[in-house]
């Protein structure tokens, strides 16, 4: 296998971009990364987007968007793993480049959410789980994580202000970032006399909607300057039904897939510099601390709240704000977050940048954990 | 939705049916056909308990489409008394009336209806038990 390497990157700032359209944020992510790569050529191109059949009523993406890009006859489609699509993206795009049968790929997360109404926004993000037996009984994403989160509280005895922490500590790694679209502080108190998104889950704990558009672009590693190494990417399922898992406080697809980047990388723990993880909603950040294997089971918040994920802290956790406070694009955040770990090791990281950073890890999520993507990068 | 995708679910949601695996015994709702646990493709129905109790639970406040009209409502990750879990929304209560642990039952409820032409759709919801 080919070693890979990230040789450019390109965002959109998230927001709600009303002049501009889902294929419009996609070229202007993609001209970015090809600038910043210096890379005009492309075998393969993906797309990673979860809601544009259902929001924009447009499928076909690869064609349109290679398309929109002056770029012809290349392999081009998109891959949709909820919203973990950007993360498992990113991996096939790795293993084409690692195996060589591709030279130069280019990766899109694009997400267009501001086109929907709310209620079609629920829906879309309940379209991730089971149709008949699950979204049928009108729960959300959200609820689904509302019941772990409550379950979490009364199992290991944790508080709601403990676990709204997670919130608290993105929004003051958002201050300063270009491209978040919450970039300012909140207290805990703020947080917990939010209105309920999903009891016990306050709005305030949640990622809200937003467009965006992250591109990256993938080669063999060459050891040019501003490189960065993909040491190692994993994905992994869990049992689809959260009533089927036996400890639902355990996301078993980032147990899994963590423990086959690590195998794949050749490297402990303790050599991680800091982290991007998928926090939808302030628990699922908790629990991905921990089935990562940076904390004991009921232990996530504690690395929170001590300060171990601050910016300062031993572990810097969501450098940029996180799904919280940087955004949530769901097709496209895995590709942010690959974008992130980019910046911190390139030491191009502007207000938001964490010292010696060296090796950096990202934790994407799909549905209620079922689908889970990994991906280690490293500096020279 | 088409009819037939709401009616082959019909035995399943209005009778609470299952599947066990013949092979290893592991009992599965919703019905599958692979057991997940030994792969055997033996799999029969099951008729689930209509009791258990709440696991956990939650309010949902901004609800998918065509379930605005009952919102706030709450939905429950409830353990059935054969040990099964099932989510499923929780009726006949107040939500300060909730609490983890309580006893409550399968009952046949409207589940929502598609606009003011199409399916009307049913299901189960739970309620309280009253002993
Ligand atoms: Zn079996």
């Amino acid at each position: 296998m080919r070693r890979v390497a990230v040789a450019g990157i390109g965002l959109t700032p998230i927001s709600e971009h009303w002049d501009k359209s889902l294929v419009d944020l996609a070229v202007e992510s993609s001209c970015r990364a090809i600038d910043d790569s210096g890379s005009l050529n492309f075998d393969t191109l993906y797309v990673a987007n979860v809601g544009s059949a259902f929001i924009q009523r447009q499928q076909n993406l690869g064609s349109m968007i290679s398309d929109a890009l002056g770029i012809k006859g290349i392999n081009s489609l998109s891959i949709e793993a909820s919203s973990a699509s950007g993360g498992f993206a990113f991996n096939e795009a790795v293993r084409a480049v690692a195996s060589g049968v591709s030279d130069s790929v280019l990766v899109i997360g694009v997400e267009k959410m501001s086109d929907a109404l709310p209620e079609e926004v629920a829906s879309t993000l309940a379209m991730s789980e089971d149709q008949e037996y699950i979204a049928y009984t009108g729960i959300t994403n959200f609820g689904l994580n509302a019941l772990i989160h409550r379950f979490y509280m009364e199992c290991y005895g944790v508080t709601a202000s403990d676990i709204a922490m997670f919130a608290v500590r993105c929004h003051e790694h958002a201050e300063g970032c270009n491209h978040a679209q919450y970039p300012f502080k909140i207290s805990v108190d703020r947080v917990l006399t939010s209105p309920m998104e999903s009891d016990p889950i306050h709005a305030l704990e949640c990622s809200g909607i937003g467009d965006g558009a992250a591109a990256v672009i993938l080669k063999p590693f060459e050891g040019k300057d501003r490189e960065v190494e993909v040491l190692a990417t994993a994905t992994s399922t869990d049992i689809f039904h959260l009533t089927q898992r036996r400890d639902i406080t355990t996301l078993n697809a980032v147990c899994s897939a963590a423990e086959k980047a690590f195998r794949t990388a050749g490297i402990s723990r303790k050599e991680v510099d800091l982290l991007e993880l998928h926090d939808d909603s302030t628990i699922m950040g908790v629990l991905s601390l921990e089935d990562l294997g940076f904390a004991e089971k009921g232990k996530g918040s504690t690395l929170v709240v001590s300060g171990v994920t601050s910016r300062t802290g031993e572990l810097p956790t969501n450098t940029f704000g996180g799904l919280k406070a940087r955004g949530n694009p769901i097709g496209a955040t895995g590709i942010y977050q690959i974008s992130e770990l980019v910046m911190q090791l390139r030491g191009e990281a502007g207000k938001c940048q964490i010292e010696n950073a060296r090796v950096g890890l990202a934790e994407n999520l799909g549905g209620v954990g079922s689908s889970c993507s990994v991906a280690i990068l490293r500096r020279l | 939705m088409s009819v037939p995708r709401y009616w082959r679910e019909e035995k399943y949601r209005y009778r609470l049916i299952g599947s066990r695996c013949s092979k290893c015994g592991e009992i599965f709702f919703p019905r599958r056909l692979v057991c997940s646990k030994c792969r055997s493709r033996q799999l029969r129905d099951y008729k689930l308990s209509e009791k258990g109790r709440i696991v956990s639970w939650t309010i949902i406040r901004n609800p998918p489409k065509e379930y605005e009209k009952y919102a706030p409502y709450a939905v429950g990750l409830i353990e059935l008394d054969d040990g099964l879990k099932i989510i499923s929304q929780l009726v006949d209560l107040e939500p300060e009336e909730i609490k983890t642990g309580m006893r409550v039952e399968a009952t046949f409820r409207k589940i929502r209806e598609e606009g003011s032409s199409g399916i009307i759709e049913y299901g189960y919801k739970f309620r309280p038990v009253i002993e």
